[in-house]
């Protein structure tokens, strides 16, 4: 290892074209990368990561310019090459691996030409050596039967799979540096945990050095060495990541641990602090410090006139904070938990009860593809949601969560079993069959913000029509009751004018919910609504469900895949796997053993933003069943690590019941307590 | 879930895009100037229109008056500054007078195959199964009769008037736009804001027409654009054939159809009108590819 | 793959079914006007009935349309009044003729567009796709009938390079050849100009597509790129376009055929319109849709066998 760090970072400008004039995206960023280090970049969407990334292979686009600095590779002033110099380094020297795997594959190319074209066209090997040496590549990322794969197209792959191939497609001509962007966002959390797995293992035996850009924080802190942590395009703190995480030093980097809820407390105990204000356009930058305007530390004067250097923390030269504050504030701590008595509460009447309901779709006569049997996305599911209390369902893709807030709303209608809101059964009605009352009752919000409002829609046409719709009288003044229901989701009135594209994510989730609440509904169906949101914007939508769920006595179900939300919001949790409820109970009993195995599985693989956090990772194996043939018996039986025999395959487990906390499991409950350790510490985790 | 930074949501979170403007036209005409071809089609348009409007007041003569005593100089000159045609009749007062059915009769038929194409659109797209299958299908079928042929068999039967093309042009074009909207549909109902809607009782026709059909808009008004250019080609070419609007009156393509045959002699008969048509033509078009491209970029 | 066929077979036969009806009620819908039209203005009433009932047309629509259907089926088209031949004469002679122009027409166009948009959707915006997007515009833009006299005012009157007609008589000097090119010229400008834009808009669809960039970003050429990754995706829709401009090419020059007297399907068909030449109508009619969907089924046919994710 010589001296000269393999990427050399400096003083990076790069800057937009839009319409509306040039923006200053990366006013400067700096940073270094040894070989075969791993440095994670963090922050929110808009924080120029992505654009780092891009800038260093030189992929801007047609609006966007390197304007300033230099990155060296190798030696090399990448800024200066040109177009033969960029492809000799690109897919060679420096491989990256993306997003959405799905798109970035080529839909009409087998896997294998795909995999085959690198070390093709850089290292001229014949086609029949590049196939070798594609399928030992395929057989590393741990794909099985690689001949096969080969000869497929990645539509007919999963999605951790085709993630797999990206990754082997990169690592194929043993490139120094590994770009990684966002690779596991979109991939449920097992798979994200196997995948990040990988990624530790290939690298160590591959010896690149790895740029990993994450939203994730706890992703993170699996793979890499060092974080650098990003705002509005500049590097505010960076290092080690036990420092970073455990001694964290810039406003911007404590405010983003506090809010991130943990597995281990919930509401009760420890708020989310969200962070105050928003990200600011990047046209518009005021001298000084980008975070100011937001930071609860800020001094005018000394924050707000000068560029802020990055300097290093006295006692550690490898960590830097770009703060001029960093050594007067006092000691960040992680939030404590179990201090305050937790509120018994007793169980409570239910609101919605769902007795043995059961959604059977058949498939429509897709030509040529899906599934060819009907899909079971729903079996016989039993719970109930007690009256003011949040009942999360959680659970990963395909496990039914979403089918069960659409039969519950009524936009799906059930094809067995019952569902009884507040006495009346609808689980056979479908929306537009309830009565208007029953409508006003439940109502829904959504997941993706920028599709729950309607874009030629001003914000407040969709919340007055929703109030003379589900309103019982006709009010008088119905500006009112918009400015009113704004101002409880903490909106500035004068948003009614906006449009949504003029919003920004949290906003328009804010205005969604207003609209939900405009029928003054006992019970809200919240599908994701936090999971497209930055983490800073989820704590206050977080909050901002408990408030109001709080303040009307409703009752919340809340449907997420993210189990730290759940922890943290939930009275009780119900998880799903392949349509049917693997575990039930109050949270605090769900989050303790003796645990369901998926459970288990599902806790050991969540990513948790605390390098003290060490936990025996339980990989699952195996093949999740299609959902056109979910298998007789118990459906995790195929994937589970406590399998223990044929009983599972072939008898559905039964259902363990100790007073309000169940398990779907043909191993008995005390077995499992014996055999599991607890996966979440009930206190705090910290100094 | 981290959206890149790119130019579009810079300008979406801008300042100068959040503030709400007083005259909206006033601030789509500036949108539309930042096109060059949008703003050239769009100048052409208005030219022809402003030209058909005011022809009975600038036509120097009355468009179906003969002048014997031109016939000897057809050509261009002072007096007939395009020349005359074969009977006398003054070029340019014709090509002027005759910018006027054509400037009626293309942009109605479009309006008219926009409502009809549009409301079975959604319809299809909305309530799919059987509804969908019969009007997709209805469509497909006159969609793969080519255009020119039914035109020839309709109008050679019912004889051809203004309102029979009208007619003739809204039926033809209505299932290309029919199957434009069916496609945004097909994509639109499955938005958040749909279901939404639903939960609160909303009925299907509202659904359809307020929820789902202001979003199809972008890609509609391109392609009536289009429409329109190729409506103006199609009233040309029935006007060459002979089955267009019924003589005396100026119609552009009947005065190709009446002179093209003496092109040996005097080309510019054929060649004024042609050149009329093809820039009106012309105008629509540029002005659909700049609307395109604007719709592109935001 | 089998379902998909006897699908399309089912709705080919269909549509004929309901077009030949239509058509055929439409022309014969007045029974008096096919005799009239036959003995000419001044025949008197009763000559006009007494034909009427010779021919038999004042049989119910529906027995008519069945009778129509089985001289179908034995071959017989019917007696064409304009021509003075049998309409199966009539209509394969001209058939033929069109299908000529067609096939040149073609094979000028689909690798002139394919050219043309490739290599102006794979730098969009930049000089040369500016200048091939405004100059398929402008040509879409100019009606057949105009090109044709712009094109013979250049080559026939002012130059003197090619004939004025393509009547496909050998005689006046002019090979078949030269009295093609005019006409060939014109369609193949005019639908070229349509044809370019849609494979240009697929273009620069795909280019902007994630997987591209993946390619990009492996170090592959440009060259690469483009024949490799891009063209195959951006000729997906394109394809179904081309097979219907068989359509557009067996049927739709009519305009063409009639700048330049050649003696083609649609110019038959016009004649026949406007001399109500009764049986030629409906046999054309029938051709024409026949076409129509076999060309439809061509092209779903083409675009199924293209894209992986629609096979099985």
């Amino acid at each position: 290892m010589t001296d000269r760090p393999l990427l050399d970072v400096r003083d990076l400008r790069v800057a937009y074209t839009t319409r509306a004039g040039e923006a200053t995206v990366i006013p400067g960023v700096s940073f270094q990368l040894r070989a075969g280090e791993a440095l994670g970049l963090v922050g929110e969407s808009g924080c120029g990561k992505s654009t780092v990334a891009l800038s260093i292979v030189r992929y801007l686009g047609r609006a966007g310019r390197i304007v300033g600095g230099r990155v060296r590779f190798e030696g090399r002033e990448l800024t200066a090459l040109d177009d033969a110099g960029l492809r000799a380094i690109r897919g060679r020297r420096i491989a990256m691996v993306y997003q959405d795997p799905m798109a970035s594959l080529n839909p009409v190319m087998t896997v294998g030409r795909q995999l085959m074209e690198a070390p093709m066209t850089h290292e001229g090997v014949s086609a029949s050596a590049a196939r070798a040496r594609a399928l030992a590549m395929l057989a590393e990322v741990k794909l099985a039967d690689p001949e096969a794969v080969m000869a497929r197209f990645p539509h007919q792959l999963s999605g951790g799979q085709q993630q797999r191939i990206v990754i082997a497609m990169a690592l194929i001509t043993g490139p120094a540096l590994l770009i990684m962007d966002e690779p596991t966002t979109g991939l449920d959390v097992t798979v994200e945990a196997a995948v990040l797995d990988l990624v530790r293992e290939l690298r160590s035996r591959h010896r690149s050095a790895i740029l990993f850009i994450s939203h994730n924080l706890g992703s993170v802190v699996r793979v890499c060495d060092r974080v650098a942590v990003m705002y509005r395009g500049e590097v505010v703190e960076e290092g080690p990541v036990r420092r970073i995480f455990g001694e964290p030093r810039h406003p911007y980097t404590r405010g983003l641990l506090d809010c991130l809820p943990t597995l281990g407390s919930d509401k009760r105990q420890a708020p989310l602090v969200p962070i105050a204000g928003q990200v600011e356009s990047a046209l518009t930058r005021a001298p000084g410090c980008s975070f100011a305007a937001r930071c609860a530390h800020v001094e005018v004067g000394r924050c707000t006139t000068r560029p802020i250097p990055s300097v290093a923390v006295h006692d550690a030269p490898d960590h830097h904070v770009a703060c001029v504050r960093a050594g007067e504030l006092p000691r960040w701590t992680r939030r404590r938990g179990a201090d305050a008595a937790h509120e018994a509460g007793g169980p409570g009447e239910p609101m919605v009860t769902v007795r043995h309901l059961t959604k059977i779709y058949e498939p429509r006569r897709r030509r040529f593809r899906g599934p060819r049997g009907p899909v079971r996305a729903v079996s016989d599911v039993n719970f109930a949601a007690a009256r003011g209390r949040t009942l999360a369902i959680v659970g990963e893709s395909g496990c039914g969560k979403s089918t069960i807030a659409k039969v519950l709303s009524g936009l799906e209608v059930a094809t067995a079993g019952t569902v009884m809101l507040d006495g009346v059964e609808v689980g056979t009605l479908a929306v537009d069959a309830r009565a208007a009352a029953l409508k006003r009752k439940l109502q829904m919000v959504f997941q993706n913000p920028d599709s729950t409002l309607n874009p030629s829609h001003t914000v407040g046409y969709a919340i007055g029509r929703a109030l003379r719709r589900l309103q019982r009288r006709a009010s008088t003044d119905p500006m009112a009751g918009v400015a009113r229901l704004l101002e409880v989701v903490k909106l500035p009135p004068a948003i009614a004018a906006r449009k949504p594209r003029h919003l920004s994510g949290g906003e328009k989730q804010r205005a969604a919910i207003a609209r939900a609440l405009a029928g003054d509904p006992e019970v809200i169906v919240a599908d994701e609504p936090v999971s497209a949101l930055d983490v800073s914007v989820q704590a206050a939508i977080v909050n901002l469900l408990t408030e109001i769920q709080a303040a009307r006595g409703a009752t919340l179900v809340f449907i997420s895949h993210d189990l730290a939300v759940v922890r943290y919001l939930a009275d009780a949790v119900a998880v799903m796997y392949l349509g049917t409820i693997a575990e039930l109970g109050p949270v605090e009993r769900v989050f303790a053993p003796p645990y369901h195995p998926y459970t288990e599985a599902l806790l050991s693989a969540v990513p948790v933003p605390d390098p003290d956090h060490a936990v025996a990772r339980i990989l699952l194996e195996g093949r999740v069943p299609r959902a056109d043939e979910i298998p007789r018996g118990c459906p995790f039986a195929t994937r589970c690590p406590r399998r223990i025999g044929a009983v599972c395959d072939d008898t559905p487990p039964p259902v363990q019941q100790d007073g309000d906390h169940r398990i779907a499991c043909h191993i008995p409950r005390d077995e499992l307590a014996r055999l599991q350790t607890a996966l979440v510490e009930p206190r705090a985790i910290g100094r | 879930m981290s959206t890149p930074v790119t130019a579009e949501t810079l300008a979406a979170t801008s300042p100068a895009a959040s503030r709400v403007s007083v005259r909206r036209w006033r601030r789509r005409l500036a949108a539309l100037a930042e096109s060059t071809p949008a703003t050239v089609g769009l100048a052409i348009v208005l030219a022809w229109v402003v030209l058909a409007l005011l022809a009975p007041l600038i036509a120097p003569y009355a468009p179906n008056a003969n002048d014997m005593a031109a016939l000897a100089h057809t050509t261009p000159s002072r007096a007939h500054w395009l020349g005359t045609d074969h009977l006398g009749r003054d070029l340019l007062s014709r090509i002027l007078w005759g910018a006027r059915p054509v400037l009626v009769i293309a942009p109605l038929a479009v309006l008219g195959a926009a409502a009809l194409g549009s409301l079975l659109g959604l319809a299809a797209g909305y309530y799919r199964r059987w509804i969908d299958l019969v009007i997709t299908r209805a469509c497909d079928i006159v969609l793969s009769f080519p255009v020119i042929i039914l035109y020839m068999i309709i109008l050679a039967h019912f004889g051809s008037s203004a309102w029979n093309i009208i007619g003739v042009l809204t039926l033809t074009k209505a299932p290309i736009i029919a199957r434009i909207v069916r496609g945004m549909t097909l994509d639109l109902r499955e938005r958040e804001y749909v279901a939404a809607a639903k939960m609160r009782g909303e009925s299907a026709l509202y659904i359809m027409l307020v929820e789902i059909l202001p979003n199809a808009r972008g890609p509609l008004v391109v392609d009536m654009c289009l429409r329109t250019g190729y409506n103006v080609i199609i009233i040309g070419a029935l006007g060459f054939l002979g089955i267009g609007l019924p003589p005396p009156d100026p119609d552009w393509g009947g005065m190709v159809k009446d002179t093209y045959g003496m092109m040996m002699v005097w080309p510019h008969m054929a060649l004024f009108p042609c050149a009329a048509i093809s820039s009106l033509v012309v105008g629509f078009n540029l002005l659909a590819v700049g609307l395109r491209e604007l719709g592109l970029r935001d | 793959m089998k379902r998909f066929v006897v699908k399309h077979l089912v709705f080919l036969l269909l549509t004929l079914f309901a077009v030949s009806f239509l058509v055929f009620t439409l022309n014969e819908f007045s029974p008096g006007a096919v005799a009239r039209k036959i003995l000419g203005a001044y025949a008197t009433q009763e000559q006009v009935d007494l034909l009427t009932k010779q021919m038999g047309l004042d049989r119910p629509v529906l027995v008519r349309y069945v009778d129509y259907l089985r001289a179908l089926a034995s071959g017989d088209l019917g007696y064409s009044t304009r021509f003075k031949l049998p309409v199966r004469e009539v209509i394969f002679k001209h058939l033929a003729n069109t299908a000529l122009l067609a096939a040149v027409a073609f094979a000028c166009i689909v690798p002139l567009s394919t050219v043309l948009g490739v290599v102006a959707g794979m730098r969009e915006a930049s000089r040369l796709d500016r200048a091939i997007l405004m100059f398929s515009t402008v040509v879409a833009s100019i009606p057949e009938f105009a090109l044709g006299v712009f094109l013979a005012s250049v080559f026939v009157v002012w130059l003197g390079w090619l004939p004025g007609t393509a009547t496909l008589v050998a005689g006046g000097g002019w090979s078949v050849a030269a009295q093609l090119v005019l006409p060939v010229a014109v369609i193949v400008l005019f639908d070229s100009g349509y044809v370019v834009s849609m494979i240009r808009a697929s273009m620069v669809e795909v280019m902007q597509r994630p997987y591209i960039r993946t390619a990009v970003l492996k170090g592959l050429p440009f060259r690469a790129v483009v024949l490799r990754h891009a063209l195959r995706n951006a000729m997906l829709t394109p394809v179904t376009i081309i097979m219907l401009q068989i359509n557009y090419l067996i049927a739709g020059v009519v305009v063409v055929e009639t700048v330049f007297a050649y003696p083609g399907f649609g110019r038959m068909i016009l004649e026949a319109a406007l001399f109500k030449d009764i049986a030629l109508i409906e046999a054309g009619a029938l051709v024409a849709v026949f076409l129509a969907v076999v060309t439809n089924i061509l092209g779903d046919l083409a675009y199924m066998l293209l894209d992986p994710r629609i096979r099985a």
